[in-house]
């Protein structure tokens, strides 16, 4: 297959290299001629030294034979006019964009971009995993070392199936809030609590421990 | 009319005092707080600092359902992505993006944005000045009508009550 890479920065340089090592046809486009120069060195006159986004180049580059474009330049808007230029001038059959703003994913998708490459998405995703659900949320600080907390109740929180009333809540703090089902409703003291309800509560930074305790449950270290 | 300007230099900066001196309403967004003192002290539109490609942004400075969206920043490429996103995300209906390649100018015309292109402009008029003759390419192309199954799709009159043709446009590409 030949394949237009466009970028010659971290992922355009080791993309180019792994497509050479497993046998397909591959021509680089680096606009900063050093980068070229260098990346000429080590992979070999591969790289046409010029703007992938201006339309000679992209057409002296090969595009119109290209059976993929893969547009990986670190600027989501060159990406995107890269894969649109191959795709509608060139007749790409197909077009890869690296998008860096999640937000662009949907309309790069929409506006014709074949496959699209989300680094930010991508770590995202696992540091989402990483981040321990259990924990109180702080939402605000307030001045007088007061804080506005969020705990989301787990099927395992000792709050569960009871009301703030059965709960020891520490002094110079206050639960008055919680969301079911997106929902913001008064807490008042008879409400019974379910799984996967957010509690917002108020008070000095102090009181956490113990609230940690009440909502979410002992930890080792806390019950120990 | 509701008219959006991404990039506030100076051509940006004179189509937003015109616009607000007709008497519309007008927002201008540029990267730089600095692009706004191309304004005049009597300007009384909207100086907005953010990224005008950025969905988000033109969605907070007010940009969705505005009758114009002109893409004026230095970069061709921010420009397109300007005006698709305000085409595609936010229902504006024209737009109109400055795009000084005029391969690209010409190829994004046909993907239903209108396009100004500077090298074409400057070229023409130096030779019409010297009077010899002209680039034979518009210095304002207009989108290019698109005939989809049939059914004709204006770009010329983007928004037809109650339907957006961009999004038809892009559809009946997808499919």
């Amino acid at each position: 297959m030949f394949v237009l890479v466009v970028g010659g920065g971290k992922v355009g340089y080791y993309l180019t290299k792994e497509l050479i090592e497993s046998g397909h046809e591959v021509v680089l486009m680096e606009k900063d001629r050093a980068r070229a120069a260098q990346i000429v060195d080590e992979l070999g006159s591969i790289v046409v030294a010029h703007d992938g986004c201006e339309g000679k180049y992209l057409g002296e580059a090969g595009s119109n034979r290209a059976d993929i474009v893969a547009a990986v330049t670190g600027d989501d808007e060159d990406n995107l006019v890269i894969c649109q230029m191959a795709k509608h001038h060139f007749d790409v059959p197909k077009t890869i964009a690296r998008v860096n703003n999640p937000k662009n994913e949907d309309l790069f998708r929409h506006l014709g971009v074949d496959e699209i490459i989300s680094p930010t998405r991508m770590a995202l995703g696992s540091i989402e995993q990483d981040i321990p659900v259990h924990e109180l949320l702080h939402l605000a600080a307030l001045d007088n070392e007061l804080e506005i907390i969020e705990a989301q109740l787990q099927a395992d929180s000792p709050a569960v199936g009871r009301t703030p009333a059965d709960l020891v809540i520490p002094e110079g703090c206050s639960l008055f809030a919680v969301v079911r089902n997106g929902v913001a409703t008064p807490l008042r003291t008879d409400t019974v609590l379910q799984e996967g309800d957010k509690v917002i509560a108020i008070g000095r930074a102090d009181c956490e421990r113990m609230l940690h305790d009440q909502l979410i449950g002992q930890t080792e270290e806390a019950g120990a | 009319m509701k008219f959006v300007i991404v990039g506030c230099g100076r051509v940006g900066a004179a189509l937003a005092e015109a616009f607000d001196n007709a008497g519309h309403e007008v927002i201008v967004l540029d990267i730089s707080t600095r692009a706004f003192d191309r304004l005049s002290e009597e300007f009384k539109g909207q100086a907005i600092r953010g990224d005008g490609t950025d969905e988000d942004v033109l969605r907070r400075a007010g940009a969705e359902g505005a009758d114009v969206l002109l893409a004026f920043t230095e970069g061709d490429n921010r420009n397109t992505m300007a005006a698709q996103v305000a085409m595609e995300k936010l229902s504006v209906g024209k737009t109109i993006a400055k795009i000084n390649d005029p391969v690209r100018a010409a190829a994004y015309a046909e993907l239903g944005i209108a396009t100004v292109c500077r090298t074409t402009m400057l070229t023409d008029a130096v030779l019409a000045f010297l009077d010899l003759g002209k680039t034979g390419m518009p210095s304002v192309i207009a989108p290019v009508p698109h005939v989809h199954e049939g059914a004709e799709v204006s770009v010329a009159s983007p928004v037809a009550p109650g339907a957006t043709p961009a999004h038809t446009h892009a559809e009946t590409r997808r499919a």
